[in-house]
This record gives C-alpha cells, structure tokens and sequence, in this order.
C-alpha cells in the first residue's frame, strides 16, 4: 500500500509540475513568440506572472526525483542509465532558462543585454519541456528497458523515435496553453490579455492536432498505453471534455473559468496517463512493486510527505494569494478548507484582473 | 577507457559540487544577514539599514537562482553519473533528501515573498518571510550534510551479497559524522559569506573613502564572520577527531602520516613523497598529531601503510587540509583583531591594513571551502559509500563521459562569468560608487506599512 501511495505521490508531484513549473515554461515560449506592437507588455506581463513563483514552482520536480530515488531506487537507476543524454540536455535547459530569466531581471536595462538574456531565456524554455516530454514518451511507449545494467536499444535509439519525439511536441504545445490561458488571467491592458487570448486559442488548435495525432499512432508506436487509456475512458472523456470547456470558455472571455478547465484537463491528461500504465513505473519490467524499497522506508517516505505538506500547502497557498489572489495581507485569515488546496488558486479561478 | 569514463564523471561530480557550494552557503547565510538589516531598518528607520538590505536581497536574488539551479543538477547527477550508488543508497538516505526537498521548498517559496513582495506584504510579514528563508535554508543545508557524513560514516544496514539489507533510514540519518559536518559546514557558511560579503564593502571603502552605507555593511558581515571563525577552531579539532576515529586512512592523508607510530607529529605544510613514503619539508611538532586526534601524546596513530597503497587517497588531501587549516587560522587572527578593537574602540578598525585583510579574507575563505570539501570528498575515496562501497563500482555504463563533463564545465565557466557580470554591475550601482543616489531612494509604500 505504501509503495502504492508513494508512486501517487509522485505522480501528484509530476502533475503540479507540469501544472505550476510547466506554465513558467510556457510562458517562456511566448516571450519567444511575442509579436505586435504589445510584444514588449506581452514579456513584461509573462516576466511579472512568474518571477515571484518560478524557483518554487521548479522544486516540484526535485520533490519527484527524491521520490524516485527514496522509493523506487531501482526503477530510477534504470531511468537516469537509459536516459542519461536527454537528461543531461534538460539540466542545460534547466540551468539556461533559471539563471537567464534572472540575470534578464537584474542585469541593465540595455536593450541588447536584455535581448541577450531573454532569447537564452524563452529557447530554453522550449526545448526543456521538450526533453521532460521526450522522456515521459519514452517510459510511456516502453521504451526503457535494461539488460545486464545496460538499456536495450543503447543510449539513443529509444528517446528519438517518433513516439517520444511527438509526446516531446505535445508537452511544448499544452504548457504553451497553459501558459497563455493563465496569462490571460494576469493584470494586463486589454489588448495584451487579447495577445493571450489569441495565442491560447492557436495553442489549443495545436493541441487537439498533435493529441489526435499522437493517439492515433498510439496503437502502433505504443500499444500497451493505448490500450490502457482506453481501459479508463472516463478520464478520456473528461480531459475531452474540460479542454473543449476551456477552449470555449476563453473564446468567451470567461478567463477564471477557463485557467480552472485548462487544469483539468491537464489533470486528466497525466491522471489517465497514470492509470493507463498501472501497476508499471517503466514498462514493460519494472512495476511499483517489483522496484520499490523495503517497506520501512516506504512508510517514513509517506509520513514526511504528509509531515512536510502540512507546512508546505500553507506556504505555498500564502505565496499564490500574495501574488496571485486579491487579498494580499493576511496568511492566516482564511485557511482553505478544499482538498484542493495542493493545486495553485491558478484552479481556484479567482480572477485578479486589472480591477 | 573506462578508468577514464570514471575519472570524467567524478571530475563532473567534484567540478558541479565545487560550483553549487559557494552558491549553498551564500544561500544560507545571505537571508541572515538581509533580516539584520531589515530589522535595524525597521527598529531605527535609519535610511541606510534599507538600502542596505535592498542592495543584498538584490544579490541574494542573484546568486540563489545560481544555486536553485545547480542545485537541481546535482539531484539529478547523483544518478547519472553513479547510478549503482542511489540504486543501494536511495532507500537508505533518501530521507535526509526528502526532508531537505522540503526545506529547499519552503525556502523558494518565502524567498520568492520577500524578494517580489515588498509592497504586497506589511513590514512584519515582509522581515518574517525573511527569518523563515533563513531557518529553512540552514535546514536544508543541515538535511544534504547529513547525507553526505552517511556516506562517510555509514550506518542503519547491513550488506549481505550486493544487496543492502536491515535499513533503518533514522539509524542512517544518526550517523556519527553528522554532528560535526553541520556544525563545521554552517560555521563555515556564515564565515565565508560573511568575509566575502565584507571584502566588496572593504575595497569600496578602501578606494573611494569613507561611507556610512558601505561602513555599516562592513560591520554587519564582519560581526557574523568573526564569531563563526573563532569557533570553526573548536568545531574543527573535533572534526579532526571522529575522521581520527573513523576514517583513520583520511586522517594519515590529510597528516602525510606515512607510519604508524606513538608520538606522531603534528606537520605543518611540507611534501609528501609517495614513493619514499616520507614528507619532506614540513614544520614537525613531535606528538602533536597524537595528542590532538587521541588526546594522548603517546598515543598510537595508523600510517598510510596500514592500508593498501591503490587505495591511498591523492596527496592533494594533504595541500587542501593544510591550506584550509592555514586560512582558517589566519581567519582566527583577523577576527580577533577586529573583536577587541571593536569592544575597545566601539567600532571596528578604520585602517588601511584591516580593511586589506578583509579584501584577503574574502577570496581566501572561499579557498578554504572549497580546500575542506576537497578533504571530505578526495579524503573519502577510493569509497563512495566509506567502507562499503567503492566508487568505481557505481559509475554509469553510459560511454563517453567526457562529453557531459566538458559541457557542464564549460556551462559552469560561462555561469560563473555572468554571475560575476551581473554582480559588479549591482556593486557599481551601490551607493557612493558611481557617486548617485541610491537607487532604491523612493518607495514610501514600505515606510507606509504597505498597501492595507
């Protein structure tokens, strides 16, 4: 049970990543893309939505790491063996886009120091996610597999294929629209939240694209994940369905609602993938019970998440709602009662608008 | 080929840690030091108390994204590079890491509320968040020194075949290296940022003259580097003794002790010489290393030829223990001098030479760091896991490691440019520097009580 909790775990880990750290990149690819006589607003409204919450939103990826070490050791060394050169290639992404994004804050005001840093910033943006996509489609398609500590198919065959490479679009494409659907949502002038607009409507039209795509060669290119998302269609249909609500609900303009269903169905997406692939961690060898650590471990795992969340989902909720909500003052005046508390306010749909 | 793979990914191992270090200790004790200013600010509304800590969260701002980042590699690294080692050792400190995971997340998180949330959060909150990026980036520090003195001094299993097995993740974590690795690592957090901060300030003060912003800054860095280095001597002697006890090889390393012997002398700086299994040219005081590491001048100390000559670790233990040592003292001297001017004077030494010794202080206690971790790390080989596992056993089969390893050293060369850029242009923007205003003149929103 415990091993079962942690690989949940994990996977909750994974999808606040993508969720919060996913957006931060997304919003990374629109600096990138930023064009019209609001390009500037455009960056400086994505600068303003993430430099207060990036390196927090960043942790939930080594919160995952640290899980899979802890708790599935030989499920992780399997991994970062077969999987070592796109790794490697993301950490450079990793330390590209963080420190870009910094320095750009802090360096001159010049505008081609400025320049500088923001191309550095917004391409790694683009080919981290990516990676991180690249791999998940990997381990998805059953790609990672070892023989004698050594990983069949070698150190390169199995992450560039098409499968892999097509999840890597897919995952570049849904943070570009998660990331302009919240943007929408952020203190803005109207025609730079129209920017966002448009730009999340592109990127969902992207998105239902490469998702028929990718589902379609599915069957071939990975058939034991087709056929297990089939096995939960309920989760199909409601990732469906929340990204159609989303899709409309920004064609509405209704942003609040559209950042919560944009979640969702991101919810949905690694939810189902998740269930799809139960009871394995890299199929087709390793599962959560055949690569977890003894039980004791497992068990101190599960308390200091549970220790740990209980000052983590305040923290975390303070920094939201300074940042993100109305009501900035308190910490302490309205604790919030949801099971949802884990997820940002960024699914509370509380807009802040430029009220 | 392999040994070669080999050396590559602990190059990459020592080259990232070496890197992220610095930026770890800035990121422990830079939040200190903010919160002192801003609660003088706060307690005294003495103008500079604020640009001062503006000037610092600017740079704390800076060098923590460094550090996040970097940070993030090694979690990763660990596996790449000796994926063997997680695979035995995860289960067994992946605790300690949770935990740190936690406090790494508390402190993004607080630090994130106190850099950007200056007029969205009222003062108290605001110097809070700031106590709270304080304690939970000592704490992480605490968590990751306590994974690394495990594998030092491994406890909470037993081997049985390749396998561990027993694991007791609490018995690990109270592995008898913990004490003095946290106490040793956070002292020298607090003395190498307080020394290197002061150093800016010292030369600023030593070419343009006398400044209020620059004196008060001094101050504040020098009053938590001298304490931390006077008691970094106490700290160290016991270091000295649980490797003494527990690690005798490092201990014969860091010494050039070639032979076991009562009455070894305590040496100070010479060459070892492998081969002759002699170290010429060392200040020898006889029965100094016997009394120091045993309290007991006859007692017996084991030589270098106790164990056998391919698993003797580099010379370059012996160098680092003696240049670390060497500034460390040095660090002692300096703090006491500025201490007693201090208590006599009520101020610090104005001269030219105290300042000099700051701006020396500064680079030179950074030496000394990253000298000590040579000494833990360098000093723990042949084993990755001291006793129990070796390194070479652990590497990734992935061929080729000399091509991660020239690019995160070339990254890392880049990153270290940038950063140093971005900083000396901040440190040119202080005040009296470019002889302007300062920037942060204006914000009354904070001298308001915030936006309520």
């Amino acid at each position: 049970m415990y091993a079962n909790l942690c690989a949940l775990a994990a996977l909750v880990c994974l999808l606040l990543y993508a969720l919060l750290g996913g957006a931060d990149y997304g919003g990374g690819v629109w600096d990138l893309f930023a064009r019209g006589p609001t390009a500037k607003a455009q960056r400086a409204t994505i600068e303003h939505a993430i430099a207060p919450v990036w390196e927090a939103n960043h942790v939930w990826l080594i919160v995952v790491v640290v899980i899979l070490f802890t708790a599935f050791p030989a499920a992780f060394a399997a991994l970062v063996t077969a999987l070592h050169v796109p790794l490697t290639l993301m950490l450079v992404g990793v330390v590209l886009r963080g420190t870009a994004f910094t320095f750009r804050h802090y360096d001159s005001k010049r505008d081609d120091v400025q320049k500088r840093w923001g191309r550095v910033f917004a391409v790694a943006s683009l080919f981290t996610p990516f990676l991180l996509g690249t791999m998940l489609g990997t381990i998805a398609m059953g790609g990672i597999r070892m023989v004698d500590d050594l990983p069949v198919g070698g150190f390169f065959a199995p992450w560039i294929s098409p499968f892999p490479i097509l999840v890597g679009l897919l995952t570049v494409v849904l943070f570009g629209f998660l990331a302009a659907v919240y943007l929408t949502n952020e203190p803005a002038e109207e025609a730079v939240t129209e920017a966002f607009r448009r730009r999340a409507l592109a990127s969902a039209g992207a998105m239902f694209v490469l998702g028929a795509v990718t589902l379609a060669v599915a069957k071939s290119l990975a058939p034991a994940m087709a056929e297990g998302l089939f096995r939960a269609p309920i989760v199909l249909v409601a990732g469906g369905l929340s990204l159609v609500g989303s899709v409309a609900t920004v064609w509405k303009r209704r942003y609040g609602a559209a950042r919560a269903l944009a979640a969702l169905s991101v919810t949905c997406v690694i939810g189902g993938w998740g269930i799809a692939q139960r009871p394995y961690l890299l199929p087709p060898d390793l599962t959560i019970a055949n690569s977890a650590a003894p039980e004791v471990t497992l068990r101190l795992l599960v308390w200091a998440l549970v220790i740990g969340s209980v000052t983590l989902v305040p923290s975390l909720y303070y920094l939201f709602r300074v940042f993100k909500g109305e009501d900035a003052l308190s910490p302490l005046d309205r604790p919030d009662p949801g099971t949802t508390t884990e997820a940002p306010p960024a699914v509370k749909g509380s807009r802040t608008g430029s009220s | 080929m392999r040994e070669h793979d080999i050396l590559f990914a602990r190059g990459q191992m020592a080259m990232s840690l070496a890197f992220h270090i610095v930026f770890a200790v800035v990121g422990i004790a830079m939040p200190v030091l903010m919160v002192m200013a801003e609660v003088l600010w706060l307690r005294t509304r003495n103008r500079v108390y604020l640009d001062l800590t503006r000037a610092w969260a600017k740079g704390t701002a800076v060098l923590f994204a460094v550090g996040a980042v970097s940070g993030t590699v090694l979690s990763f690294e660990l596996g790449l590079l000796f994926p063997t080692f997680m695979k035995h050792a995860g289960p067994v400190i992946g605790m300690p890491f949770s935990l740190e995971g936690f406090a790494f997340f508390t402190e993004a998180i607080f630090l994130g509320i106190y850099l950007y949330g200056w007029n969205r959060v009222r003062p108290v909150w605001h110097v809070a968040s700031g106590v709270v990026v304080a304690i939970s980036g000592t704490l992480s520090a605490v968590f990751v020194v306590i994974a690394n003195a495990w594998m030092n001094a491994p406890r909470g299993f037993r081997v049985e075949g390749d396998r561990f097995v027993d694991i007791d993740p609490i018995a690990a974590m109270g592995t008898p290296f913990a004490v003095h690795e946290v106490l040793h690592m956070l002292l020298a957090a607090f003395m190498v940022t307080g020394f290197a901060v002061g150093a800016i300030h010292a030369a600023i003060l030593l070419k343009r003259g006398p400044s209020p912003f620059h004196r008060t800054a001094l101050a504040l860095a020098f009053s938590i580097a001298a304490p931390s280095a006077l008691l970094q001597g106490p700290v160290g002697h016991l270091a000295a003794q649980e490797v003494a006890e527990h690690q005798p090889m490092k201990l014969a390393a860091m010494e050039s002790q070639f032979k076991t012997e009562a009455y070894a002398p305590l040496r100070i700086g010479g060459f070892p010489d492998e081969e002759a299994r002699v170290t010429r040219l060392a200040i020898e005081i006889p029965g100094g290393l016997s009394f120091l590491s045993f309290n007991r001048r006859d007692a017996v100390v084991k030589g270098l030829e106790e164990f056998p000559r391919r698993d003797w670790p580099s010379p370059i233990v012996h160098y680092s223990f003696q240049a670390m040592v060497g500034i460390g003292t040095m660090a002692m001297g300096l703090a006491l001098w500025g201490i007693v001017v201090r208590i006599r004077k009520k101020a610090l030494p104005e001269g030219k030479w105290f300042l000099r010794a700051i701006i020396a202080a500064g680079p030179l206690s950074v030496v000394a760091l990253e000298a000590g971790w040579v000494v833990t790390e360098v000093g723990r080989q042949p084993w990755i896991v001291y006793g129990v596992m070796r390194t070479a056993d652990t590497v990734t089969p992935m061929p080729g490691l000399f091509v991660p390893f020239a690019c995160f050293t070339l990254l890392y060369i880049a990153l270290a440019f940038a950063t140093a850029a971005v900083l000396w242009r901040q440190i040119r923007h202080s005040p009296g520097v470019l002889d302007e205003a300062p920037a942060s003149a204006a914000r009354p929103s904070i001298v308001a009580g915030g936006p309520s």
